[in-house]
């Protein structure tokens, strides 16, 4: 106890030490969102609500299947406030209801209830629910104001109380074995009904007294032919219960309050003059506007994907008439301003837009000047869902403006007359992969390139084309400057520097890229890295929700003319099957390329240094039966891969029999297995196995000790890191192993084993090391171990490595230290030319990005301090490794979940261009050596300019005076 | 030291690994058994193959017997034959293509004494074939065994390792091989060292000097007490008069 203690006291005199040698580089006031941005999400939009019908009302509330409860501003669609709950089952969010001020949800499956108070975001109360898991939830009112909120379990129903949650009481369901209990209703009378269902055998109603919890009545209705109330039954008029059955092709009706046990009365929709679509179920659509009031007497019977009718029930309780006919119309929606109820519909209108119309719900009349378009986007998705805000005018109209989900979870905003006011790309909260494209060169840059890139045509041609060329370089230097001069006199908030896809070139130190995003729900997007805009999106359908990503850039921008290309592999984890989109990632437009056909479930994909004619880098495709499929494969590439096949090899990881197996291709493009290694899966299970990242650059071949000698790094880029979890889960027992294996030939360059460890391990690999982070199940914190590999102080062959001609072992340092937080994800900085040092971004749960200087994982950090060490530079070793909060390199812009970082060079040695995604992105850049290849914002120019000039006269003056001073000496 | 204080654990381990082994010796009886040194505890051995083909198809044939015995301290030797003629000229018009040489060993556990010691699958690794007749059939053979003592991988280098293209003439250089065979466990990955952290900061302190007696309050702070006290003194005796002359002139 006392050591702990004053060992905790001797970290922190270390720590203060150690920040007199180390550069702090946080960001200046005045520095922030300069070069960074955030942005939030929220997810898939479940439920939306709008906060209250008057035009001026701003407020629009939505819970996620990320579990985020928020609020929009619906005039920007910028956040106002947002709840981000745990993820998982836990934080589910079952359902959202809205009444006054007050948002009522219930979380993690009936866990939880709570109360937020919509104004400001802030949780009124929250209770914790009996066990069970949720089924239904509604207001219940007591002459007419809503006190209470009824929530149905599975096997009871509790009341609670609005103001402060405390339960009114609950009952057990009686035979809640037998009936699934789906629905609960109330109408604002003093009774509370439970719908149950035997499913195709009977239905069961039960009324319970909002008082006390009794069972004033219980029945059961005969109803073979129901199997579900929630999908197929509907509350409309006074307590009416709207059932549809699809086999019969009938609606059903039964007054629920009824006193005696009456049958349900059945109404052939034929006898309606109305037809479902063949395969389609039916679905009904109904609006209850006031708790205390019983729902509407007119509902929406979906007959088909693109067929909605209105019908209402008419006031004796069993015969519908039919109100109005919808086909084609895609959604439809039931909004309701103080006394007015109406219907929005959306029908399509032509190839590019739908039209949204408010009808009378009472006649199904078309209310005049309502017509809003909704723009539809060529690559975007189908709309899914929509959530009506109607409100009354000046002039006592119905006015409205609709929000549109479409499927790929993007959420439109609309106003009349059909202007966009926002659109929200929530698919950008699940981001999986992603890479950074440079930019393509401005058009006169082209130019100039072109001409480089052309045949010689005679000298006099060529002389002209480049004096054409210089004209217009200097055109266009003149066009800039005017524009800078123009612009300047403007005021600075003026000026406005939007990017559009047509104005994207590259800057002078290539700092601004196009980022490419690979989401989950299948949609791509391409964001300008500097300011954070959306330049292009492209919905992919017909993406598997499980499926897997691999984004690979075959072809940058550097050859023009042929413009860049990328691939994304699309793999459905459960068949194995992938496909290929080809796309150019600057402008998001898919290629026409021909692709290969994949007929059988890829497992592996690499991509070779080869390039074919048009300077694609080439794809290869291993499928099951290990044979290849090049991408491009034209002859060339083919002729390529034949003369090159004795030396492609490739490796493949089958975790589940923790086997790892090399291969050779052969010139026929088949392949033969190499090398085998096994790692028993009864001891230990392969959990992630990582290689170096193809375009990293390693300046220093080998580290400069105190004694002058060199010590080499081992620089092997075909070496895999494989980390292991042992199946063994006792504290005592668990253990983390580390492989080194090298991709080529199988070989085990080194085999580490952290006994009392588990997982999550989070690793990086990169230039000589491996740093990985594990839970220390002894000591019960986080660990980080770094890994570094030295050939020794002599290199066996210089000039170049091959993993076939490296005999001797690689030696291997390793140090372990303290890392005082959990992490969530970890990535490497890097650097155009590899000159700059490295820094360890580390992702915690806390939404901080923490980077954390490569130089504190070093395992040559000395126990004793010498003269040679010190020379060095090495840090003393200390088992804790300090977390300063100026290493937070988002300030306080904290990134939601953050679930991976991705790291990019730029043009300037000293700067790495970050992105950090999980639920928010967030952009910045680093100096993990601070700018030293970059002069400061307020470097004097005037004050420098001014002193070379005075030197330079004061010399030509003495010099003058000095000649003059020699002659008359020389007369003398 | 260590190596000393070792083997004294190990004499000490024998006997009850000799009562162990007692009772699988009978499984071992179908299989090849050694020079007979090892034999009498958990020593047993497993072929090593190897295959060097033109048409690069995997035949492999049996090159040699691994000796291999586990227990706290695994060791492992290697008996094989010479290669025949066929083969040499047969490795040698393999090298000219630049084939591959490969080796494999059984997948088998080193410690588990359960019935089934040898799993299915073979633990695999080449080395091109050019290597190893330049080197003169100088091989390195590492075996790698994880934590429990399965055997997880089998490496071949030559030394040297690169292919130069010079002829081997003599026959005699192709016949045997000079074979240095090592077994790997996993090396225990280090924790963090804080007893020796926290040690080496005491020597530190202490080197600093002995930290200064600890004075009383009084003692310590007696001037600053002293000259608070003066001011004080000095102030209070100055404002009553300051305070008079205000009152006098308003």
């Amino acid at each position: 106890m006392k050591s702990s203690v004053k060992m905790a006291k001797l970290t922190s005199l270390f720590v203060i030490l150690l920040s007199f040698f180390c550069i702090s580089e946080a960001v200046f006031e005045d520095q922030v969102g300069k070069f960074d941005w955030r942005q939030q999400y929220v997810g898939k939009t479940l439920f939306a609500h709008f906060e209250s019908n008057t035009q001026s009302s701003k407020k629009m509330f939505v819970a996620t299947d990320k579990n985020i409860f928020a609020s929009f501003n619906s005039r920007t669609g910028d956040l106002l406030w947002r709840h981000v709950d745990k993820t998982g089952p836990e934080g589910t969010i079952d359902i959202l209801l809205l009444h006054g001020q007050d948002a009522l949800m219930v979380v993690g499956d009936g866990r939880l209830l709570r109360s937020w108070d919509t104004n400001i975001g802030g949780l009124n109360w929250e209770v914790v629910l009996d066990t069970g898991s949720f089924q239904a939830a509604c207001f219940v009112a007591i002459q007419d104001t809503v006190k209470l909120v009824a929530v149905l379990k599975k096997a009871a129903i509790s009341l609670h109380y609005l103001s402060n949650g405390h339960q009114k009481w609950v009952e057990n369901l009686p035979d809640s074995d037998a009936v699934q209990y789906q629905a609960v209703y109330s109408g604002g009378e003093e009774e509370v009904y439970v719908l149950g269902v035997v499913p195709n055998s009977h239905l069961t109603i039960i009324a319970y007294s909002l008082e006390d919890g009794e069972i004033i009545k219980q029945r059961s209705v005969e109803a073979s032919w129901l199997s579900s109330v929630e999908s197929s039954c509907v509350v409309v008029g006074q307590g009416v219960l709207m059932c549809v059955d699809p086999a019969t092709l009938a609606l059903y009706t039964l007054p629920i309050q009824a006193e005696e046990t009456p049958e349900f009365s059945q109404i052939l929709l034929q006898s309606l003059d109305l037809e479902v679509s063949p395969g389609f179920q039916p679905v009904l659509v109904s609006s209850q506007p006031h708790p205390a009031r019983s729902p509407l007497s007119e509902f929406f019977l979906q007959l088909g994907p693109d067929h909605h009718v209105l019908l209402q029930l008419n006031a004796d309780g069993y015969t519908i008439a039919p109100l109005r006919d919808f086909q084609p119309a895609f959604l439809v929606s039931f909004a309701t301003t103080g006394k007015k109820t109406v219907a929005a519909v959306m029908t399509p209108k032509n190839e590019t837009a739908c039209a949204i119309n408010l009808f009378s719900v009472d006649s199904g009349r078309r209310l005049l000047d309502t017509t809003v378009l909704f723009p539809l986007e060529p690559n975007g998705g189908k709309p899914h869902m929509l959530y009506v805000h109607a409100f009354l005018k000046k002039d006592d109209s119905v006015g409205y403006r609709v929000l549109v989900q479409t499927q790929d979870h993007a959420l439109t905003f609309i106003q009349q007359p059909g202007r966009v006011v926002w659109t929200r790309e929530e698919a950008l909260a699940d981001v999986v992969t992603m890479e950074m494209v440079d930019l393509p060169l401005t058009g006169t840059q082209a130019e100039l390139e072109g001409e480089f890139g052309k045949k010689a045509d005679g000298l006099f041609p060529m002389v002209l084309k480049r004096l054409s060329s210089q004209v217009t370089l200097l055109q266009a230097w003149l066009a800039h400057l005017w524009k800078l001069f123009y612009e300047a006199r403007k005021p600075r908030s003026q000026v406005k520097n939007e990017v559009t896809i047509e104005t994207l070139s590259r800057d002078e130190f290539n700092l601004q890229k196009m980022m490419v995003m690979v989401t989950a729900s299948g949609k791509l997007f391409g964001i300008d890295s500097k300011s954070g805009s959306i330049l292009w999106k492209h919905y992919l359908e017909n993406v598997q929700p499980n499926a897997a990503f691999k984004l690979i850039v075959q072809r940058t921008t550097a050859h023009f003319p042929h413009p860049p290309q990328c691939t994304l592999l699309i793999k459905d984890k459960d068949t194995g099957l992938a496909t290929l989109h080809v796309f150019n990632p600057i402008f998001g437009r898919k290629s026409h390329i021909a692709l290969p056909a994949l007929p059988r479930p890829i497992l592996q994909s690499l991509l070779l240094p080869v390039i074919d004619q048009d300077y694609a880098k080439v794809l290869l495709l291993v499928d099951d039966q290990y044979k290849v499929t090049a991408f491009p494969s034209t002859k060339n590439v083919l002729q390529q891969l034949q003369e090159m096949a004795s030396s492609i090899f490739f490796y493949l990881i089958r975790s589940e029999h923790g086997n790892l197996s090399g291969f050779r291709l052969r010139k026929d493009l088949s392949t033969e297995r190499i090398w085998e290694v096994v790692l028993p899966t009864e001891v230990q299970k392969i959990v992630a196995v990582k290689g170096k990242r193809p375009n990293e650059h390693v300046h220093s071949q080998g580290r400069v000790m105190g004694d002058r000698s060199v010590l080499y790094k081992y620089l092997n880029p075909n070496l895999l890191a494989v980390v292991t979890e042992s199946t063994d889960a006792h504290p005592e027992r668990a253990f983390v192993g580390v492989f080194l294996v090298d991709g080529v030939t199988g070989r085990i360059i080194h085999e580490a084993v952290q006994r009392k460890a588990r997982g999550p391990v989070h690793f990086v690999h990169s230039e000589n090391w491996v740093v990985y982070e594990y839970w220390n199940t002894k000591s019960r914190r986080n660990e980080f171990s770094v890994l570094e590999l030295f050939e020794g102080t002599e290199l066996y062959n210089s000039t170049v490595f091959s993993s076939l001609d490296r005999p001797h072992l690689p030696q291997v340092l390793q140090q372990t230290y303290i890392f005082p937080s959990p992490i969530t994800t970890m990535e490497a900085t890097l650097t155009e030319k590899g000159i700059t040092s490295r820094h360890l971004l580390v992702g915690l749960p806390s939404g901080a990005i923490l980077s954390l200087p490569k130089m504190f994982l070093d395992p040559r950090r000395p126990e004793v301090v010498t003269e040679h060490s010190r020379e060095e530079n090495l840090i003393p070793y200390a088992p804790e490794m300090p977390i300063r909060t100026e290493w937070f390199i988002n300030y306080n812009q904290t990134v939601a979940r953050v679930k991976g970082i991705y790291t990019a060079p730029s043009g300037l040695e000293s700067t790495c261009l970050v992105v950090a995604y999980g639920l928010d992105i967030y952009q910045t850049r680093v100096y993990p050596s601070k700018q030293f290849d970059v002069l400061k914002d307020d470097y004097d120019y005037v004050l420098i300019s001014s002193v070379l000039f005075a030197l330079f006269f004061a010399t030509m003056i003495s010099k003058r005076l000095a000649q003059v001073k020699l002659l008359n000496r020389a007369w003398r | 030291m260590a190596s000393v204080s070792r083997s004294f654990l190990l004499l000490s381990i024998i006997p009850t690994i000799l009562i162990l082994c007692a009772d699988f010796a009978c499984c071992n009886t179908g299989r090849k058994t050694g020079d007979g040194l090892d034999t009498d505890f958990s020593g047993f051995s497993v072929p090593l193959e190897h295959s060097f083909e033109v048409d690069d198809v995997s035949r492999f044939r049996m090159r040699g017997a691994l000796q291999l015995r586990g227990g706290r301290e695994t060791s492992v030797s290697l008996s094989q034959s010479q290669l025949s003629e066929e083969d040499r000229n047969n490795l040698k018009e393999v090298a000219a293509v630049d084939g591959l040489y490969k080796i494999r060993v059984p997948r088998v556990s080193l410690t588990d004494r359960q019935t089934e010691r040898q799993m299915d699958g073979y633990l695999t690794a080449f080395v091109r074939a050019c290597s190893l007749v330049e080197s003169h059939l100088s091989d390195v053979i590492t075996l790698h065994t994880d934590v429990s003592g399965y055997l997880i991988g089998v490496s071949i280098v030559t030394i040297p390792g690169a292919c130069r293209g010079t002829e081997v003439e003599d026959e005699v250089d192709l016949e045997a091989f000079n074979t240095t065979l090592t077994i790997i466990p996993p090396t225990n990955a280090p924790q963090p060292e804080t007893a020796l952290f926290i040690e080496r900061m005491d020597i530190e302190h202490e080197k600093r000097g002995k930290p200064q007696e600890q004075k009383s309050f009084f003692a310590k702070y007696w001037y600053l007490i002293l000259g608070g006290a003066i001011f004080l003194m000095a102030s209070s005796s100055a404002q009553p008069s300051a305070g008079g002359a205000e009152e006098q002139q308003s």
